[in-house]
């Protein structure tokens, strides 16, 4: 009985140590893909837009995922662009045909700014 | 004067207007409940036990109302499952004062996401208040999507522009003002050229005796602008506030209580009766704060306001919910 408990515990421990280095895996891949120049989205963590400044190329959809408890918005200074409000995981996409600097905020926490590069 | 016990503390401020570490003490009782009082220009601070020695002496006045904010119906996160509950729980409060409330203000996000049946919600628990009159200013969570349309169809009756008012209660003079439109990137919370000429008409033929009372969601103070907690442009309205020997500033936004004296001007923040935020800079963000569930009802609360004619200034007193 006794020996039958501890087989089980000791997979258990093994699977989950297993598991625990494929999510590391998976975690330096998209780490590696956001540090990449045409990255494509914006996530919004502890009331910050990341990355705050983004460039791209014409023609591309930049999409941003609100990870916080709280709303929050992706509104363009100059009113280019402007998203609903964003509840936890929500998201938002916006496709920029045009080249040029586009500042935007965040409606609700207007503190909150970032910036995307169209080149 | 002679048998003052320790928990007692006495601020002069004659010169700068604070004593920082009496302040902060009165700051740091807030939220367990305690008691802060202006008296003659010297503010006094009382805990909850030294209170019920007094057997209500302080507090008991001709007018009596309440402040409650931040009830963010709908919210639903870790930080607190159920605000319908912590609601509830407030008005409770609110019922069982020793001195009954005449009225209410609400200063702000009534709604998390400004949806009709979270606002709904709200107007339903708030009936079983005792107080009947409530007066309302809008939070930038009341205000989402339509830039407040809503928010002025079920609330902003009788008010002007984008939902700023005023009001006479035994003397006293109340002034809701809305700080939470127009936010502009990089900014914080703003009144506006047209709110502020308003407020300047509205108060300019006032005796400067008259008490005055200014509630607002945001901050009319910088408590913290890296955090967005502040008006930029509340100095010109506490210009027109000058000439008044007592002006009562009530806010919330920040979800924790905090009080603050400068001249004749004493500022105060309201706790949240949904869920608490961290103190200013104590955290990467100010987003909600997770508190172990038997602690939350001590970080939410409601604001107990008193005002006793021929005295100073109005004695502001904050209860948690626990
Ligand atoms: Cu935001």
């Amino acid at each position: 009985m006794r020996r039958i408990v501890s087989t089980a515990v000791l997979f258990a421990t093994t699977f989950g140590v297993a598991f625990a280095g494929l999510r590391a895996g998976e975690r330096n891949i998209s780490a590696a893909a956001q540090q990449k120049p045409d990255a494509t989205e914006v996530k919004i963590d502890n009331f910050s837009f990341g990355p705050a400044e983004l460039k791209v190329s014409v023609g591309t959809t930049v999409t941003w995922t609100n990870r916080d408890d709280i709303p929050h918005t992706a509104v363009s200074t100059d009113k280019t662009f402007k998203s609903k409000v964003l509840d936890t995981d929500e998201k938002f996409s916006f496709t920029f045909s045009k080249p040029g600097t586009y500042e935007y905020f965040c409606s609700i926490h207007p503190k909150m700014t970032g910036k995307v590069v169209v080149q | 004067m002679t048998a003052k016990s320790k928990d007692e503390l006495l601020h002069d401020h004659n010169h700068d207007g604070v004593d920082r570490r009496g302040f902060l003490k009165c700051m740091a009782w807030a939220g367990t409940g305690a008691f802060c009082i202006m008296q003659g220009g010297v503010l006094k601070s009382y805990s909850m036990s030294q209170m019920a020695q007094m057997g209500g002496k302080v507090g008991k006045g001709e007018l009596s109302f309440v402040q409650i904010s931040d009830s963010h119906m709908g919210f639903n996160k870790a930080a607190n499952p159920d605000v319908v509950g912590t609601l509830k729980t407030a008005i409770d409060k609110v019922n069982a004062l020793s001195t009954p409330a005449e009225f209410m203000l609400h200063t702000g996000d009534i709604s998390h996401l400004s949806k009709p049946e979270e606002f709904d919600t709200v107007d339903q628990i708030l009936k079983g208040a005792t107080p009947k009159d409530i007066f309302y200013v809008p939070g930038e969570h009341d205000m989402l999507n339509d830039d407040g349309k809503q928010y002025l169809e079920r609330y902003g009756k009788n008010t002007k522009g984008a939902g700023w008012y005023s009001f006479d209660k035994k003397g006293v003079h109340f002034i809701g003002l809305v700080n939470v439109l127009n936010l502009k990137a990089g900014g914080l919370g703003t009144l506006g050229h047209d709110q502020l000429e308003w407020m300047e008409d509205d108060v300019k033929h006032l005796k400067s005796s008259t008490p005055i009372v200014v509630f607002a969601h945001i901050p009319l103070w910088s408590v913290y602008p890296e955090w967005g907690w502040g008006t930029e442009d509340s100095a010109q309205a506490l210009a027109y506030l000058k000439k008044f020997g007592s002006v009562t500033v009530l806010n919330g936004h920040i979800h924790q209580t905090m009080q603050k004296v400068e001249g004749n001007v004493t500022f105060h923040t309201a706790a949240s009766t949904a869920f608490p935020q961290p103190e200013p800079g104590k955290a990467p963000s100010p987003g909600p704060m997770k508190v172990p569930a038997e602690q939350l009802k001590s970080v939410l609360g409601i604001t107990d306001v008193n005002y006793v004619h021929g005295q100073h200034a109005l004695a502001v007193v904050d209860s948690s919910l626990a």
